[in-house]
């Protein structure tokens, strides 16, 4: 479980691992935030770039949970986005079970459809991922319609009854419109259309974030339920630390763009190597020790568009020196299977 | 307690089960909103009749105001509610220096004003939209240009730019078909001089909906952006375009009327309300006063209830007043 | 619409015996904002919809309340209730607030608003609706504290600043004259708790005061909260749907379920051990970090809609526990264990049976 998941930051590729599902290298997207033309030119403001996501990288077992966590702006979302294709990359590639779809931002339609069909994406928000002006049905049944064109009506129309009771709705649910609707079971009805076509790799960004805890211990149950029942591979994105560990094999923090640590999922909770991996864990508010008094942590995420220099997590950490000011922290793999950038952690004057 | 109960269950009873399409109609805020207000409904109630009187003129008009052979010469300036010694025609409105019916002039004139009006807002919106959304969704230089081309076009007020509009087309036409083609070229002129408030609406509907997830999703799926913007996105964008629509359908009648008073819309052959003021104007002060009262009243209760109507429906289908 | 005065009456009563009597932390002191029987009522088209019923609780001086519950549990209802805030046409149909002994629910419009600011201060989700954008952060505090105090501007300025230090701002001198586009998130919900501290009210209202926070943020503002309400002996109501945030931050915890309070008291003994089958559940259902669990526990089904609450317990579809008596007959707040819990498996007179072996009761315990 643990021994074979040295990687570095770019697996490599002659490694022919057959199990991978996924491999990300060295995966970049930069933003171009700058003010329009004209207002640059008048106040003379350079031209600014967000490097949302600067050198990530990671592969994904077939049938795993890998999460990547972090707080905002950490650019887990849009890693989320680069896998998808729904934003291009800047740097980097990405291999789909062998097959490189490093370019599939800028392609559409049927060319793609034979990758494009066998992930689909779970989102954050369960009321703005359905079209208000479709009926549940109609909205199931669109990667049907796109992906088996040869379908005939009544057999979508039998699949999507069979999709909402697989979600734990009825097939009836299917003539009504997602207003009629609460943000659960709204957040069942993108899973329903996500399963659609019978999907191999799931990309949930956020799935249960907008919702309240019962209805998201309903909908993580589900996802539970749905990877076991069809092997899915699932890449988890959370702000929440509690809902990452109970849904993950492996978690990747990130911070500022890039992945501070990888590591098992219960190796992370149990012994985390990066100061902010550590800082992430000593946060989550614990409903064990009610009222028990923490040392808080001091500082906040910087801007992303001037990170700082060196490790970017240099000015909260307590432990950083000049080289952490100075010189970008690559992935280094441990023993005990957790990968970690920080020059405190690999000089060992850190745990 | 027991009565507190009973009330409960009553109040869940009224929660809604799932009635038919109608049912839904009629219980939607809409509905309730609009029998709530008196004006509305008046303004609802003088719209229809001036349509359905514009609509089926030929059949409700005493006369067809611009077939020459009908009009007696010899009955003109007949007063309102008078018929006449000579032809024993009865005029309820009164007729003008031709010996046209003014009652019949004004249902024949709505129906060009209408027509004008209605074409125009087609034309406006469709061009519009089709220009917002390609802003919108494609971003970039064509965002730039075509929001940089309405900026300057509403620098100018619209009246002024349709027009210019209208002098540019018929420049380029022989005096000849000036006539014959008026009402096309009006419908141009007003349209094109009132695209930029449907393309501004439409660019930023669309540019909130392409952010959403079910577009998203959509992409994922690899829908081609052709169906995206067909299937989701413009669907989701039209309802402020109907809005704008509505109000717009009453600037463009007015517009219509304003060009032809300023003896550049239609010809006196086939006047609009529009010509007939501009043609009543000249008795106003000899004593004729009903050729220009009644075309004008008729063009003010057409263009009030019309703006009554857009104004609630505005109010009505924008989520932030509600 | 409103129930019959006497069965209303009959359960106030009993409500405000139990709360006054049995609620540990409350008694002894005077509390300083004591709400009774609140219910709040939104006419509606389709029939008036209550969206708060027969809410009572009480907050000591330097006590932090949390109030805690789901969407449309009616947590932030009661605090904008309490500050008059609610949404038209919604409006308090019974009920009394009391504010250090003095009744406020009554109050015209303009006696109500000079209250805002010099006895309550008010801490928002969003800080941006909370700070004006056109005014420096030192201006808007001056002018907070000259309305409310007797100072002059220089004694004011000095006081801004102690604000603040006090709230942890770094180089305060620096910042007065910062607008609040130029703070980050977390120093301008600082910001904002210094504005809500500066006329040194007595009563602090925080709704979601740290959900648009990242964690590590979070944090440290419960943490300055918390502290800063201890120092001056500010009661304070802390509405948040996080059970996180209220383990670490409140004394007591209040449960709303469908605009009821079903269960209160402190809050060791709410999330430890929670006597209501609804706050068992929610408990259960929260994944921990500390153990992983194969899976969650669920509360099947979804909190009722205002315009379809239950008969009876308006909680009883869902529970585990419910006989004929919860589809009847609702149960106010009874003592349960170290708490108050509005259940009938608590009926001092009759309890209740509970069902054996569900899964709730396991899952709860396994925590």
């Amino acid at each position: 479980m643990c021994a074979d998941t040295a990687m570095q930051q770019t697996p490599p590729a002659t490694a022919g691992q057959a199990d991978i599902l996924l491999e990300a290298h060295d995966l970049a997207r930069y933003f171009d935030v700058s003010k329009p033309w004209l207002n640059r030119v008048i106040e003379r403001s350079e031209r600014l770039t967000l490097k949302a996501v600067d050198g990530v990288g990671f592969s994904i077992r077939r049938g795993e949970t890998l999460s990547l966590v972090g707080e905002s702006g950490c650019g887990k979302s849009t890693v989320a986005r680069l896998v998808v294709g729904l934003y291009g990359l800047t740097r980097g590639r990405l291999v789909f079970d062998g097959e490189d779809i490093s370019d599939l931002a800028s392609r559409t339609g049927r060319q793609t459809a034979s990758v494009r069909k066998r992930f689909q994406m779970i989102f954050q928000d369960p009321y703005a991922s359905l079209n208000p002006l479709w009926r549940v049905g109609t909205i199931i049944g669109e990667p049907l319609r796109f992906f088996r064109p040869e379908m005939s009506a009544a057999d979508r129309h039998r699949r999507v009854g069979e999709l909402l009771e697989q979600v734990g709705m009825s097939a009836p649910d299917a003539n009504r419109y997602p207003h009629e609707f609460s943000g659960g079971q709204r957040q069942r009805i993108s899973i329903a259309r996500a399963l659609a076509n019978e999907p191999e790799f799931m990309i949930c960004d956020e799935p249960t974030s907008a919702l309240d805890v019962s209805v998201q211990a309903q909908i993580l149950n589900l996802m539970r339920d749905l990877q076991d029942e069809y092997g899915l591979t699932y890449l988890f994105i959370s702000h929440d630390m509690a809902v990452v560990k109970h849904m993950s094999d492996r978690i990747a923090v990130m911070y500022l763009g890039r992945i501070a640590e990888i590591a098992p999922a219960e190796q992370l909770f149990a012994n985390a190597h990066h100061p902010y991996s550590k800082m992430l864990l000593e946060a989550v508010p614990s409903l064990e020790g009610a009222g028990k008094e923490r040392t808080t942590i001091q500082g906040e995420v910087p801007n992303p568009v001037h990170p700082p220099s060196g490790c970017a997590f240099h000015p909260r950490c307590p432990h950083a020196n000049a080289r952490c000011k100075a010189e970008v922290p690559r992935l280094i793999t441990r023993s005990d299977g957790s990968e970690v950038a920080c020059h405190g952690v690999e000089e060992g004057r850190l745990p | 307690m027991s009565q507190e109960v009973d009330k409960r269950n009553s109040v869940a009873n009224i929660a809604p089960t799932r009635p038919g399409r109608l049912r839904t109609f009629l219980e939607s805020d809409i509905v309730y909103s609009w029998k709530r207000q008196p004006v509305v409904i008046l303004a609802t109630l003088v719209t229809l009749v001036m349509f359905a009187a514009a609509l089926f003129a030929p059949w409700i008009a005493p006369q067809n105001p611009f077939d020459p052979g009908q009009l007696d010469l010899i009955d003109a300036f007949t007063p309102p509610m008078t018929t006449s010694e000579f032809t024993g025609n009865f005029y309820l409105l009164g007729s003008d220096s031709q010996g046209r019916d003014v009652f019949s002039a004004i249902l024949y004139g709505s129906r060009i004003s209408l027509l004008v009006g209605f074409a125009a807002v087609i034309f406006a919106l469709v061009m519009g939209t089709a220009l917002g959304l390609l802003a919108g969704f494609r971003g970039g230089w064509r965002d730039a240009l075509i929001m940089r081309i309405a900026d300057v076009q509403l620098t100018f007020p619209s009246i002024l730019m349709a027009l210019l509009i209208f002098g540019v087309i018929r420049g380029f036409l022989p005096r000849s078909m000036h006539a014959e083609v008026a009402i096309i070229v009006l419908i141009i002129a007003i349209g094109l001089s009132d695209w930029v408030q449907y393309a501004r609406a439409v660019r930023g509907a669309t540019m909130v909906e392409k952010s959403k997830e079910y577009v998203q999703a959509a992409r994922v799926i690899g829908l081609p952006a052709r169906k995206i913007l067909f299937l989701h996105i413009l669907p989701n964008v039209l309802r402020p375009v109907l809005v704008i629509g509505t109000i717009g359908l009453a600037l463009a009648i007015i517009a219509e009327a304003t060009l032809s008073f300023l003896g550049v819309g239609m010809p006196a052959t086939q006047p609009s309300l529009g010509t007939l003021i501009r043609v009543g104007q000249d008795y106003m002060f000899s004593g004729e006063w009903w050729i220009l009262l009644f075309p004008g009243v008729a063009l003010l209760i057409l263009a009030l209830s019309v703006n009554l109507l857009g104004d609630w429906l505005r109010d009505v289908l924008n989520p932030k007043l509600r | 619409m409103s129930s019959t005065p006497s069965s209303v009456e009959n359960s106030g009563e009993q409500n405000a015996i139990a709360v006054t009597g049995h609620e540990p932390g409350a008694a002894g002191q005077e509390p300083v904002l004591s709400v009774r029987h609140l219910r709040v009522e939104f006419p509606t088209r389709h029939g008036t919809l209550v969206a708060l019923d027969d809410v009572s609780f009480d907050i000591a001086p330097g006590e932090v309340l949390g109030v805690v519950g789901e969407s449309g549990a009616g947590k932030s209802m009661t605090g904008n209730a309490v500050i008059r805030l609610l949404e038209p046409p919604g409006r308090i149909a019974e009920g009394e607030v009391h504010l250090s002994g003095r009744r406020i629910d009554d109050l015209p419009e303009e006696r109500f608003v000079p209250l805002r600011g010099r006895h309550i201060g008010m801490i928002f989700q969003d800080p941006l609706t909370s700070l004006n954008p056109l005014f420096s952060v030192g201006d808007q505090l001056i002018e907070t504290i000259r309305t409310h105090l007797p100072m002059n501007e220089r004694e004011a300025r000095e006081e801004a600043l102690k604000l603040l230090r006090e709230v942890g701002i770094p180089a305060p001198e620096n910042r007065l004259d910062s607008y609040p586009h130029q703070f980050s998130g977390g120093m301008r919900q600082r910001v904002v708790i210094a504005l809500a501290l500066a006329a040194r009210p007595e009563f602090i209202i925080a709704d979601e005061p740290t959900t648009a926070l990242d964690v590590s943020v979070q944090a440290q503002i419960l943490a300055l909260l918390k502290r800063l309400c201890a120092d001056h002996g500010t009661a304070v109501m802390l509405v948040t749907h996080d059970m996180g945030v209220i383990a670490e931050t409140a004394d007591r915890v209040a449960v709303m379920y469908a605009g009821r309070l079903i269960e209160i008291g402190p809050v060791d003994e709410v999330v430890r051990n929670p006597q209501h089958p609804y706050t068992k559940g929610l408990m259960a259902s929260i994944p921990g970090i500390e153990k992983r669990l194969e899976r969650l526990y669920q509360i099947e089904g979804s909190m009722p809609r205002l315009a379809a609450i239950p008969a009876g317990c308006a909680f009883n579809p869902r529970c585990p526990h419910a006989q004929e008596r919860c589809r009847v007959q609702r149960p106010d707040l009874m003592p349960a264990e170290g708490s108050l819990a509005a259940c009938w498996l608590h009926d001092p007179v009759d309890p209740l049976p509970p069902r054996r072996g569900e899964a709730g009761e396991e899952m709860a315990h396994v925590r």
